[in-house]
């Protein structure tokens, strides 16, 4: 019969709630218990260094063209070896959405993301965070990789002395 | 016969007290009844608030008293003051028929533990739960807003649908009680609670007095998914606090009642006859809260065919059962 189900219905619906009741709750209480993100969380955002402690942003401007709210700002700049960096970088957290679209348009692997969630502050204007504030000491995700061993053609070595790289050949000579 | 000064003292008291814990007990039923939501859905609720968060009702207190008491320019400025009391003050004037615990003796007196003894208690109650939802209605009406002009005469709409049914279930339990007055039918009670002989009596009962206190699954009037808040969606601050704290009080006084029409108010094993009271009283309102948590909101036609097709009908055959039944053992 339709009523006898319709209350069998009600009373199971009773039951579900009374044994939620009863179960324990999920809530972490947050400033007294942490959760503990993965390791590639998408948080806070560093600048690497590559592993000789130079600074790996080129001032390419990539991760500024990715970003989907524009919150990435830099000036480029010119080294007296002719080594790009940015003279100054600024990260807007308070618009950054952390969705890792710069980390991941980044040649260099200079920005990444950390997985330091807790950044608030009162003031918005703390928010928006300078060169120094991005700039860490280590190497970030990948410690061996180095742009300019690579790429860094008459800028940190001749051509044709880089990684992965032949020596140039002599167009002109017709010796094999 | 006039009342000596000691009488008029242990009245006055007795007042004191009755209002102070019926409004204690109502700020700790909003406390109680999000505690226990947030259980029912997993998570811990309010618990920052002192120990396990048992200032919170303080501190919403302050909230409210703090908050603009914002009245829209377009409202009927006199009736959306009053609209709150008028919700708020039937619901406390009932308790003053309730008999919450056995007649003790202080100084010689003979006191009832009730505020006004009234020969047709019942009838009084009855009276008072339809008042109450002239504070629905005018509120509705004075804010001047669709939705709650909605919420009020959906408020209407309910009272007219189960209060009907509310009224013919409690008549099995004045036929067995031959009396209006709650304190001959809890005294009617004394061997069995009526919940025995008339388990539907208290099945109508107890869906009715849901809808009289328009708590889920009958919160129609309310109904924040389709009329924001109803009709006290204009309402803020404290205006806004004694709607809410009316509701509450009310699940507290319907409490009461289903506890003295039904449950064998203040008799009850071993425990002295307020304790039993109030305990029959909080395991009501705890019922309330579970269902809240647990039934969604009916439609407003299914209110309707609820009340009109299926309690009132039943009620009526519980009445005529009854009074067979009488007649036999008569
Ligand atoms: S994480 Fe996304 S939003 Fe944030 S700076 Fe990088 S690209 Fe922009
Ligand atoms: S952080 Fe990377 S993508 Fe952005 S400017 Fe520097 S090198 Fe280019």
């Amino acid at each position: 019969m339709s009523v006898i189900d319709d209350i069998r219905a009600i009373a199971a619906g009773f039951g579900v709630t009374l044994r939620h009741m009863l179960a324990r709750p999920v809530t972490i209480q947050y400033p007294e218990q942490k959760r503990v993100p993965y390791p590639r969380f998408r948080a806070r955002i560093v600048l690497t260094r590559d592993p000789d402690g130079g600074e790996r942003c080129v001032a390419c401007y990539l991760c500024s063209a990715a970003c989907p709210v524009d919150c990435i700002s830099m000036q480029a700049a010119e080294g007296a070896d002719g080594r790009r960096y940015a003279e100054w970088f600024r990260i807007n957290f308070s618009r950054c959405i952390f969705c890792g679209l710069c980390a991941e348009a980044c040649p260099t692997l200079a920005i990444q993301m950390t997985p330091d969630y807790e950044i608030c502050k009162r003031d918005i204007m703390d928010l928006v965070y300078e060169k120094e504030d991005l700039l860490i000491d280590g190497c970030g995700k990948d410690s061996s990789y180095n742009f300019y061993r690579h790429a860094g053609i008459d800028v940190t070595q001749p051509r044709g002395e880089g990684l992965e790289e032949t020596p140039p050949v002599d167009v002109r000579s017709l010796m094999p | 016969m006039t009342a000596s000064t000691v009488d008029i003292a242990l009245f006055a008291a007795k007042l004191a007290m009755v209002f102070f814990v019926i409004l204690t007990l109502a700020a700790y039923l909003v406390f109680a009844e999000r505690r226990v939501l947030a259980w029912i859905q997993d998570r811990k609720g309010p618990n920052r608030v002192g120990p396990f968060g048992l200032l919170q009702p303080l501190a919403d207190l302050i909230k409210l008293l703090t908050k603009e008491d914002f009245i829209p320019t377009v409202a009927d400025k006199w009736l959306f003051y009053l609209a709150p009391a008028m919700a708020a003050i039937p619901a406390i004037l009932t308790f003053s028929v309730i008999p919450f615990g056995k007649p003790v003796a202080i100084a010689g007196h003979q006191v009832p533990l009730l505020i006004a003894d009234l020969n047709v208690g019942l009838l009084f109650f009855l009276a008072l739960s339809s008042i109450a939802v002239y504070g629905v209605a005018l509120g509705g009406w004075a804010s001047n807003s669709k939705y709650s002009l909605l919420g009020g005469i959906r408020g209407l709409a309910q009272l007219i649908s189960y209060e009907l049914s509310m009224g013919l279930s409690l008549v099995p339990v004045v036929m067995l009680a031959h009396s209006f007055s709650l304190t001959d039918i809890v005294v009617a009670q004394a061997r069995l609670p009526f919940i025995v002989y008339q388990p539907l009596a208290f099945i109508i009962f107890l869906v009715s007095i849901t809808a009289e206190c328009k708590r889920i699954p009958f919160d129609i009037p309310e109904a924040e998914g389709e009329l924001v808040a109803g009709f006290h969606t204009e309402y803020s601050g404290m205006r806004f606090g004694l709607f809410f704290v009316g509701e509450y009080i009310n699940i507290i006084v319907l409490g009461g009642l289903a506890t003295t029409f039904f449950l064998g108010g203040w008799h009850g094993p071993l425990l002295p006859p307020v304790v039993c009271f109030s305990l029959k009283t909080l395991a009501v309102a705890f019922f309330f809260i579970w269902m809240r948590g647990t039934l969604p909101r009916l439609r407003y036609d299914q209110l309707m065919h609820l009340g009109w097709k299926l309690l009132t009908p039943l009620a009526l055959v519980n009445i005529l059962v009854t009074g067979w039944f009488l007649q036999i053992v008569a």
